[in-house]
């Protein structure tokens, strides 16, 4: 066993951690997503969607010479925490201290709540409410610290997400063909260019956690698995033939990039799920380690 | 084709548009969404203000009090949400209120596009997710109706330069989106085959 720290000031800390990181994910967009964005203008063979990838491009620019938001969709607040080991933390103060932080920016600086209740859809104006911000913890014992990972999901990409429990006999060919037509299906609604993320196996709900944790990865970050990593590949290059373009207009670039996550599931089972990321690849995460030290990445 | 149009639009001003050409607009927006359309054709309130000629933009902005703007709010955040949400309103917007261009992202479905032609109107594509510069690009909010919605009132905008926008559905019947869904299920059954997919 090793020795176990409790990390200093906690509650303050992880409070302002979800400020910052819920407020910076929606103006600084990650540098792989940016670099995806400027290859794929590079790239382009039609005119009107390399004007659009430009404007996107300039949208980015303006929101970190103006420090705004890149999008108005302030989406639903979703924490990925992953705790790691040698540290002592309570964890119902932490998520406590990271909701406040979520309603802290809402007030101060100020943002649009995109927060409703579910049957009456009514809006306290603090981007929170019943089960919200989304909470995905886990554990690691491969990691000294604890890493938080905010993605603020914009509602046109979330909108986008399709589960089929596909049977064994449908096999791969299956999973394959449920992906295709989802992004054919989707057409210029996510906001494209987007970030596919695919789950395969698990339970119904692991499946769609899967998809969604996929688009957390790098841009151009291929899974660890050569047949998993062939797959996304595989998957992108089909979408991306299919014609859709930026905002669903036509062009080359539907997709930045189609990234998989698997997990074993039943032997009577062929779960497949699809969750979308819009072109902005909205993330932030922030590694906090024992002695209250933390850094601030993507 | 480029065309610089001042809202609100003649009936010429829309009937020029073609599929493809880029569009920057001047003069008056209205921000609408979904709340606003169900007040107006759901519960039967009339808009408060006269549409004709009018150009629409499917938002819900984010704004902050200000004593020095015309509405008592400045713009902080004003981006362009998915407009087939919306799809069921645009035939009686056209046709009892004689709006003239719907501008959104995602596109609009066939009905719109029937109309469009029926009463000589246009959808304009901006870039979603590109608030930024939308932003810049609207000068003040004039005024804001129904605030009880808030954040999904009727707004009354004065934007400059507002785009680039891309004539998506025009008065024709054409639509980009109806092309570009057929070619990729086209081409989707050659990918199959290359893929050894069975349809």
């Amino acid at each position: 066993m090793t020795s176990v720290s409790t990390l200093p000031n906690a509650e303050a800390l992880f409070e302002d951690l979800g400020r910052r990181l819920y407020v910076d994910a929606q103006i600084d967009i990650p540098p792989d997503v940016r670099e995806a964005l400027r290859e794929a203008a590079a790239r382009e063979s039609n005119r009107g969607a390399r004007g659009m990838l430009t404007t996107m491009l300039r949208a980015m620019d303006v929101s970190d010479r103006k420090q705004t938001l890149v999008c108005q969709d302030t989406g639903i607040p979703i924490f990925w925490i992953t705790i790691g080991r040698g540290i002592a933390i309570d964890g119902a103060a932490m998520l406590e201290a990271l909701r406040r932080g979520v309603e802290r920016a809402t007030e101060e600086t100020p943002l649009r709540s995109s927060i409703v209740s579910a049957i009456r859809r009514e809006n306290r104006h603090t981007s929170t409410g019943d089960g919200v911000p989304v909470f995905h913890v886990e554990f690691s014992a491969d990691i000294d610290y604890i890493d938080v990972v905010m993605m603020p999901k914009g509602s046109g990409s979330e909108s986008m997400s399709f589960l089929k429990m596909l049977l064994p006999a449908d096999g791969l060919a299956g999973v394959k063909k449920f992906v295709l037509d989802t992004a054919v299906e989707a057409g210029g609604r996510p906001c494209p260019p987007t970030i596919i993320g695919v789950g395969i196996g698990g339970s119904s709900d692991l499946c769609m956690t899967l998809a969604k944790k996929a688009t957390l990865r790098p841009v151009g970050q291929r899974h660890p698995q050569a047949e998993i990593a062939a797959l996304e590949v595989e998957l992108r290059d089909a979408i991306n033939g299919t014609g859709i373009g930026p905002m669903g207009l036509g062009g080359d670039t539907t997709v930045l990039d189609v990234h998989i996550e698997t997990a074993w599931t039943h032997i009577t089972l062929n779960p497949v799920a699809v969750n979308m990321q819009c072109w902005r690849g909205e993330r932030r995460r922030a590694r906090v380690y024992a002695d209250g030290r933390v850094d601030i990445g993507y | 084709m480029e065309h610089r149009l001042r809202a609100p639009l003649s009936d010429d001003d829309v009937r020029r548009l073609r599929v493809g050409d880029a569009v920057l607009l001047d003069g008056t927006v209205w921000g609408l969404r979904d709340a606003t359309l169900i007040r107006i054709f759901d519960h039967g309130q009339a808009p408060p203000v006269d549409l004709r000629g009018g150009v629409l933009l499917h938002v819900a902005p984010s704004v902050r009090p200000s004593a020095a703007a015309p509405s008592g709010y400045e713009p902080m955040t004003v981006g362009t949400t998915t407009s087939t949400r919306m799809e069921r309103f645009t035939r009686g917007l056209l046709r009892d209120y004689g709006v003239r261009a719907i501008i959104g992202k995602g596109g609009l479905l066939d009905d719109s596009s029937a109309a469009f032609a029926e009463y000589g109107g246009a959808y304009l594509a901006i870039v979603g997710g590109a608030a930024s510069v939308e932003t810049e690009q609207v000068e003040a909010i004039e005024h804001v109706y129904w605030e009880d919605l808030m954040p999904e009132c009727l707004w009354q905008f004065r934007v400059r330069a507002f785009g680039p926008l891309t004539v998506a559905m025009d008065a024709q019947g054409a639509s980009v989106y109806r092309d570009v869904a057929r070619t990729a299920r086209e081409r989707l059954a050659e990918i199959y085959a290359k893929m050894g997919l069975k349809s």
